[in-house]
C-alpha cells in the first residue's frame, strides 16, 4: 500500500504553479485569436476596394495609458513580492485605473471616426478598425473583472501575502500582454498597407 | 515519515444541490456533460433519419421539403460534430478521466470547471431556440458558407444563423474554460511518480486534442464573429458585390474564400479533436481486453502529437475544387497525405497489440475491433480525398458524406460506445447489462457498415449531396434510387437501436450487476481509488504514487497477468524504457 | 468467434461488392481519364492495405482467442519492425501522391489553344457565354445587370459587343477543342459539375474561377450544381452538348450576340400561339423558373402551376386574391409584394422583357383548367 504526502505548503505551491500555467494557456489562446483575425485582415486587404482609414489621435494616448498601466502593475507586483503592502495596493489601483483610462480613449478615438462618418460598415479598413478595437477593449475588460477580484483580494486582511503577490504577478502578466497586443493591433491598422501584404505573400 | 493531505474531509460538498447540480466535482461535471452531449445526440440522430427518410422515399412525407431537408442537414451535422462528439469526448470522457488516471483528487480550476458545463448547456439552448424563431433554424449546411448563409434562398438566413453563430461563440467560451483545465491538470497535477510518459494514452489522446482545441477554436470565433457583422450590420468581410434574389446588395469586396481559410483551419483540427482521444481511448481499451501492453507506447504519443501538429497545415484539402489559388492543392495535397503515415502506424501498433495477446471477446474489445475496421476504411478512403486530382471528381458528392461518416461518426462512435461499456462499473460501481450490449453492438456495426460502405459508390458515380431529391437524372440509374431506400431502412434500424443503448445506460445504472472495483483487472489508476465508484477527493487520505506505466499486462514471472500502476515497486513491470530497472518480473518471481 | 467471422465476411464481401457493383463513375467524355486512372492505382493501393490488415486481424482473433491458461507474449515494442512498417507505408504514399499531383499539374495548366467559355451562375440558374468573334470576353460586374442585361456585361466595352450569349442551361461545345471554363457567379457560391468531364470548380461571386478540359465524345451531358446554394440547389440543372464541327458550328449561328440583345433583335421569328406556349416553356427553363414551380402538381418551393391560374390564392397575413393575369403579370414583376401562405418568401426577381412576360404568363394560364370565376 503506498503513501504519498502532500505537504500543506505542497498544495500552496502547487495551486499557485497551477495559475500560472492556466494564465500562460490562456494568453496562447488570446494571441491566437488576435493573430488569426490579423491575417483575415491581410487577407482582406489583397482586394481593389482597399482605402485606408487615418489613424485618430486618440491612440497615441490610449497607448500610453496602457504602458502606463502595466508599469503600474509591474511595479505592484515587485511590492507585493517585497511585501511592501501599501504600495501594492496603491500601485494595483493605478493598474486598473490606467486600463479604465485606456477605454475611455479608445471609445473617444471611436467618437472621433464617427464625427468624420466612417462607420462600421462600408469601408472595410474602418470594419476592421472597430472590430479589432473592440474585441481588445473586451479582452481589457475581462482583464478588469479579475482585477477587481484582486482588490478584494487586496483589501482584505485575511489574504495570504504570497498568494496576492501570485494573483498581482497574474494581472501584471495580462495586461503586458494586452499591452504588447495592442502595439501590433495599432501597428497593423496604422501602416499595414496592401503593398506590404503582398510583398509578404510575394505577389509585389 | 510521511504527512497525510486531508484535503478530503474538510471541503466535501454536502447538499444536494452542491453535489449534484452545481457540482464542482470533475466526475460529477463530467456526467453532466456526457448527458446533455447525449441528449442532443439524440436529436442529431432524429435529424438524420428524417433526412434519410426524404432521400430514401423521396416526396412520400410531404412536411419534409426542400427548406426543412436543409434545416435537418445544418443541425444535424452542427450537432453531431461539436456538441456531441467534441462535447463528449472532451467535456465528458477528458473530465472524468484525466484526474483519475494521473492520481489527481479533481481538475485545477473546479470552479471554472463547472462554469464551462453551464456555458455548454447554455450555449445548446440556443442553438436549439433556433429551431422556434421566425424562418426556422440555418439550412446553410454545417459549414455555414457566406455568402449564401446569410442571403435570401437560404431557409434561416434571418435568425437562424444569428443563433447559431451565437451558440457557436457561446460553445467556444465552454470549450476554452474546459481546455485550460485539462492542459493545465494535465501539466501541473500529476501525482508522483506520474511522469509524462507514464500516462495511459487516453489520456495523451485528450491531452494533445484539447491543446488543439485551445489553439483552432480562435479561428472559428473570428469568421464567426465577421459573419455574424455582415449579417447584422451590414460589413462586408465575406460579401462581395452581388446579387440578392436579383436585387443589387450593399456588400462589396468581400471574400467568401476567407471565410473557408478560416473555417477550414478551425474544420480540420476539429476532426483530430474528435479523432485523437478515440486513438487514445482504443489503445487502453485494446491493452485491457487482450492482456497486452500497447505496442510500441511511445511511438504511439509521438503519433498522437505529430497529427496533432500537422493537422493544422492540412486544412485546404477541404477547398481544393473552392476557386482558391491552384498552386495551394500541391501543398495541401502532400501535407495531407504526409499525415497518413502516423496515421497508419497507430493501426498497426493496435494490430500488433493483438498479436499474441489473450483476447477476450467482451463488449469493449468488440466495439475496439468493429473501431479498426472502420476507422481503416474511412481512412483509406481520406486518401482519395487527399490526393488533389482524384478529389476533383469526387468532392461535393456522397464519397465525401460516406468518408467522413465512417471515419468521423461510425469510428469515434464505436469508441464511445466502447468506452462507456468500460468505464461504466467505474463510475456506477455496476455492469451494463451484456446481452443488451451485444445485441446493441451488432446492430450499430454491422448496420453502419452496410448505410455507410456502398454509399462510397453513389460518390463515385457522380451523386452530388445535400440533395434533397434526385428525381430525372439519366445518369443515376432506378438502382441507385433503390439503394438509398435500403440505406434508409437500414438507418431507421441503426436509429431505433440507439434506444437500446440508452435505456441499457439507466437500467444498469439503477439495477445493474455490482461490479467489484476491477472488474476488467486493469492496471491504470483510475481502477484503483479507495472505494469504487471513487468519492470526493478520489484518493481517500493519501495521494497514489506511480512506479511503473499502465500497461503492465502479462509480465512474464509476475503473479496475476497485470500489474497496478501503483502496486510496489518490487511488483517490477516497469516501463521498457525506464532507466535502471530490473529486469519485469524479476523480483516478485524471487 | 462471430466477430472474427463478421470481419472475414465483411471483408470479403466489401471487395466482392467493388468487383460486381453497378454504380461507378460514369462513362468518361473527357481527356481526364488520367484521374481515373490515379483513382484506380489508390483503390489497388488502399484495397491492399484493407485486405491485409484486416485478415491479419480475422487470424489474429482466431488464433490469440483467450482459452483457459493462455497467457499474453510480453512484447511492448520492435522498432525494427516500426521502421519496417513506417518505410512500407511511405512508399504506398509516394506511390499514390506522385501520380496524383503529376496529374494536378496538368489540371492548373490549360493548353495555350483552348477556347474560351463562360458558365454564369445564378440562384437557380445556369447561362453561359462565348467570346465571339473578337476572341476576348468583355468585362462584366453586378452592377450592369438589368432586365436587358441579365448576363451584366459592360455596354461600354467593345469586347463585349460580339460576346454570344445563351440565355438557355443548355450549352453546345466542339467535339476534340480543349475549352477553359471560366466561371462567374451573380449571388452565391455554385460549382458546374458535369460527372462525365471529371473536372469542375466551384463557382465564387466576386472572383473568377476556372479549369479546363476537352470534350472526346459526342453526346449529351448532365450538368449539376455541385455547392448547396440555397434551396433551389437542387434544381439547378444543365445540360452540355458536344457537337462535331459542323453540328456545332450550327448551333453557334443560331445563338445571339450581346449586341443583338442590346438592339432586341429577336433570335428567331415571332409565331402562332403554339410558338407562344413553347417560348413560354423555353423561358421558364432558361428563367430558372422551374427550379421551384412544377406544372405537375408536386408541390415545390413554389406553388405548382398545374391548376394554379383561376384558383383563389391565400397569403400569409391571411389575405386571398384571385389569380387571374393581372396577378401573374403582378407577382413576377415584383414577387417580394405578398408571401405565399406555406411558401418561403425566395423568389428572387427575374427580368423579363415585355414579349417574354406575355409568353410565359401565357404559359402558366394553359397548365390550368380553370377560368377565373368572379
Amino acid at each position: 500500500m503506498s503513501t504519498s504526502a502532500l505537504r500543506p505548503w505542497d498544495r500552496g505551491a502547487a495551486s499557485d504553479r497551477a495559475a500560472e500555467t492556466g494564465l500562460w494557456l490562456f494568453m496562447a489562446v488570446v494571441a491566437t485569436l488576435f493573430m488569426l483575425f490579423l491575417s483575415a485582415y491581410a487577407m482582406r486587404m489583397d482586394t481593389a476596394d482597399w482605402t485606408s482609414i487615418v489613424m485618430p489621435g486618440q491612440l497615441w494616448l490610449s497607448t500610453a495609458l496602457l504602458l502606463a498601466g502595466g508599469a503600474a502593475m509591474q511595479r505592484a507586483a515587485v511590492a507585493a513580492r517585497t511585501l511592501h503592502h501599501a504600495r501594492a495596493r496603491r500601485l494595483l489601483l493605478v493598474g486598473g485605473a490606467a486600463a479604465v483610462a485606456f477605454l475611455a480613449a479608445q471609445l473617444w478615438a471611436w467618437q472621433n471616426l464617427l464625427d468624420q462618418r466612417v462607420g462600421l460598415s462600408g469601408n472595410p479598413a474602418a470594419s476592421f478598425f472597430y472590430l479589432l478595437t473592440a474585441l481588445h477593449g473586451l479582452h481589457v475588460i475581462g482583464g478588469l473583472l479579475a482585477w477587481g477580484a484582486v482588490v478584494q483580494a487586496a483589501m482584505s486582511p485575511a489574504t495570504e501575502p504570497r498568494r496576492l503577490a501570485l494573483q498581482i504577478t497574474l494581472c501584471a502578466r495580462y495586461w503586458h500582454l494586452l499591452f504588447v497586443v495592442w502595439l501590433v493591433l495599432f501597428a497593423a491598422l496604422g501602416w499595414l498597407t496592401p503593398e506590404v501584404v503582398r510583398f509578404i505573400c510575394g505577389r509585389g | 515519515m510521511a504527512l497525510v493531505d486531508t484535503a478530503t474531509h474538510d471541503d466535501a460538498p454536502k447538499s444536494f444541490f452542491t453535489r449534484y447540480v452545481w457540482s464542482q466535482d470533475h466526475k460529477v461535471i463530467a456526467v453532466q456533460y456526457a448527458g446533455t452531449a447525449i441528449a442532443v445526440g439524440l436529436v442529431g440522430l432524429l435529424l438524420s433519419n428524417l433526412m434519410r427518410l426524404q432521400i430514401g422515399f423521396p416526396g412520400v412525407f410531404e412536411f419534409i421539403n426542400a427548406e426543412r431537408y436543409y434545416q435537418f442537414v445544418t443541425m444535424h451535422g452542427m450537432i453531431m460534430v461539436i456538441y456531441l462528439l467534441t462535447a463528449l469526448f472532451l467535456g465528458g470522457f477528458g473530465n472524468y478521466l484525466i484526474p483519475l488516471m494521473i492520481g489527481a483528487r479533481d481538475m485545477v480550476f473546479p470552479y471554472m470547471n463547472m462554469l464551462s458545463f453551464w456555458v455548454y448547456l447554455l450555449s445548446v439552448l440556443v442553438l436549439m431556440t433556433s429551431f422556434f424563431v421566425p424562418g426556422g433554424a440555418t439550412g446553410a449546411g454545417w459549414t455555414l458558407y457566406p455568402p449564401q448563409a446569410i442571403l435570401p434562398g437560404t431557409p434561416g438566413h434571418e435568425w437562424g444563423i444569428i443563433l447559431m453563430l451565437v451558440s457557436l461563440l457561446i460553445f467556444i467560451v465552454a470549450t476554452t474554460m474546459g481546455g485550460l483545465n485539462y492542459v493545465t491538470t494535465v501539466l501541473q497535477a500529476r501525482c508522483e511518480g506520474m511522469t509524462l510518459l507514464r500516462m495511459p494514452l487516453s489520456v495523451w489522446g485528450i491531452f494533445v486534442a484539447t491543446v488543439l482545441a485551445l489553439l483552432a477554436f480562435p479561428a472559428l470565433f473570428v469568421s464567426g464573429v465577421m459573419m455574424l457583422l455582415d449579417k447584422t450590420l451590414g460589413t462586408s468581410f465575406f460579401m462581395p458585390a452581388l446579387l440578392s434574389m436579383g436585387q443589387a446588395s450593399d456588400y462589396k469586396g468581400g471574400s467568401p474564400l476567407l471565410f473557408q481559410h478560416l473555417f477550414w483551419f478551425f474544420g480540420h483540427p476539429e476532426v483530430y479533436i474528435v479523432a485523437l482521444p478515440a486513438f487514445g481511448i482504443v489503445s487502453d481499451l485494446i491493452s485491457v481486453h487482450a492482456r497486452k501492453a500497447i505496442f510500441g507506447y511511445r511511438t504511439m504519443v509521438w503519433a498522437i502529437v505529430i497529427i496533432g501538429g500537422l493537422s493544422f497545415v492540412v486544412w485546404a484539402h477541404h477547398m481544393f475544387v473552392s476557386g482558391m489559388n491552384p498552386w495551394f492543392g500541391f501543398f495541401f495535397a502532400t501535407s495531407t497525405l504526409i499525415i497518413a503515415v502516423p496515421t497508419a502506424i497507430k493501426v498497426y501498433n493496435w494490430v500488433l497489440t493483438l498479436w499474441r495477446g489473450d483476447i477476450h471477446l467482451s463488449v469493449p474489445m468488440l466495439f475496439t475491433l468493429a473501431f479498426i475496421l472502420t476507422f481503416l476504411s474511412g481512412g483509406l478512403t481520406g486518401l482519395f480525398l487527399g490526393n488533389v486530382s482524384v478529389d476533383i471528381p469526387l468532392s461535393g458528392t456522397y464519397f465525401v458524406v460516406a468518408h467522413f461518416h465512417m471515419v468521423m461518426g461510425v469510428a469515434p462512435l464505436l469508441v464511445v460506445f466502447g468506452a462507456i461499456t468500460h468505464w461504466f462499473p467505474c463510475i456506477t460501481g455496476r455492469m451494463l447489462d451484456e446481452r443488451l450490449g451485444r445485441f446493441h453492438f451488432w446492430v450499430t456495426f454491422i448496420g453502419t457498415y452496410l448505410i455507410y460502405f456502398p454509399m462510397h459508390y453513389l460518390g463515385v458515380l457522380g451523386m452530388p449531396r445535400r440533395y434533397h431529391e434526385y428525381a430525372n437524372y439519366d445518369f443515376i440509374p432506378a438502382s441507385a434510387h433503390s439503394l438509398n431506400a435500403f440505406i434508409t431502412v437500414v438507418a431507421l434500424f441503426v436509429g431505433a437501436a440507439q434506444l437500446v443503448f440508452v435505456y441499457n445506460l439507466v437500467r444498469s445504472a439503477l439495477h445493474g450487476r455490482p461490479a467489484g472495483s476491477n472488474p476488467w483487472r486493469a492496471a491504470s489508476l483510475e481502477w484503483a481509488t479507495p472505494q469504487v465508484p471513487p468519492q470526493h477527493g478520489n484518493w481517500g487520505a493519501t495521494l497514489p504514487v506511480a512506479y511503473r506505466w499502465a500497461y503492465a499486462y502479462s509480465v512474464p514471472g509476475a503473479r496475476q497477468d497485470f500489474i497496478a500502476q501503483n502496486a510496489p515497486l518490487q511488483d517490477g513491470g516497469v516501463e521498457p524504457q525506464a532507466p535502471s530497472k530490473p529486469a519485469p518480473g524479476r523480483e516478485a518471481a524471487r | 468467434m462471430a466477430i472474427a467471422i463478421a470481419l472475414l465476411l465483411i471483408v470479403l464481401g466489401s471487395v466482392a461488392f467493388h468487383v460486381v457493383t453497378p454504380w461507378w463513375s460514369t462513362p468518361l467524355a473527357s481527356n481526364w481519364g488520367a484521374m481515373d486512372d490515379t483513382m484506380t492505382v489508390t483503390v489497388i493501393v488502399t484495397g491492399i492495405f484493407f485486405v491485409v490488415i484486416n485478415l491479419f486481424v480475422v487470424y489474429t482473433l482466431w488464433r490469440f482467442r483467450h482459452r483457459r491458461d493462455a497467457r499474453a507474449a510480453y512484447e511492448p515494442e520492435n522498432k525494427r519492425l516500426e521502421r519496417w512498417l513506417i518505410g512500407v507505408t511511405t512508399v504506398g504514399i509516394v506511390a499514390l501522391l506522385a501520380p496524383g499531383l503529376v496529374v494536378y499539374a496538368r489540371f492548373v495548366d490549360p493548353p495555350q489553344e483552348a477556347m474560351q467559355l463562360e458558365v454564369l451562375g445564378q440562384q437557380w440558374q445556369w447561362r453561359f457565354r462565348l467570346p465571339g468573334a473578337d476572341g476576348a470576353m468583355g468585362g462584366s460586374d453586378v452592377r450592369f445587370v438589368s432586365g436587358d442585361n441579365p448576363f451584366g456585361l459592360d455596354p461600354s466595352d467593345p469586347k463585349a459587343q460580339d460576346d454570344v450569349l445563351i440565355g438557355a442551361n443548355e450549352v453546345h461545345l466542339p467535339l476534340g477543342q480543349p475549352v477553359k471554363v471560366l466561371l462567374r457567379s451573380h449571388d452565391a457560391l455554385h460549382d458546374f459539375f458535369v460527372p462525365n468531364f471529371r473536372a469542375r470548380m466551384n463557382i465564387v461571386p466576386g472572383q473568377v474561377s476556372w479549369f479546363w478540359f476537352t470534350p472526346t465524345r459526342t453526346g449529351r451531358f448532365e450538368a449539376m450544381c455541385a455547392q448547396l446554394c440555397g434551396v433551389g440547389h437542387p434544381a439547378m440543372r444543365g445540360f452540355v452538348v458536344v457537337d462535331d464541327a459542323a453540328a456545332y458550328q450550327a448551333w453557334l449561328q443560331q445563338q445571339p450576340t450581346f449586341a443583338m440583345t442590346l438592339a432586341k433583335v429577336p433570335a428567331g421569328a415571332p409565331g402562332s400561339a403554339q410558338d407562344l406556349l413553347a417560348r413560354g416553356r423555353d423561358l421558364a427553363q432558361s428563367k430558372g423558373c422551374v427550379a421551384c414551380h412544377t406544372v405537375d402538381g408536386r408541390s415545390g418551393v413554389g406553388p405548382t402551376w398545374k391548376g394554379l391560374y383561376g384558383k383563389t390564392e391565400t397569403f400569409a397575413d391571411g389575405s386571398t386574391a384571385l389569380v387571374d393575369e393581372a396577378y401573374l403579370r403582378g407577382f413576377i414583376r415584383d414577387p417580394k409584394a405578398r408571401n405565399v401562405k406555406g411558401f418561403p418568401p425566395v423568389m428572387p426577381q427575374i427580368e423579363l422583357a415585355g414579349d417574354e412576360l406575355d409568353a410565359l404568363v401565357a404559359y402558366i394560364i394553359a397548365q390550368s383548367d380553370r377560368r377565373p370565376q368572379r
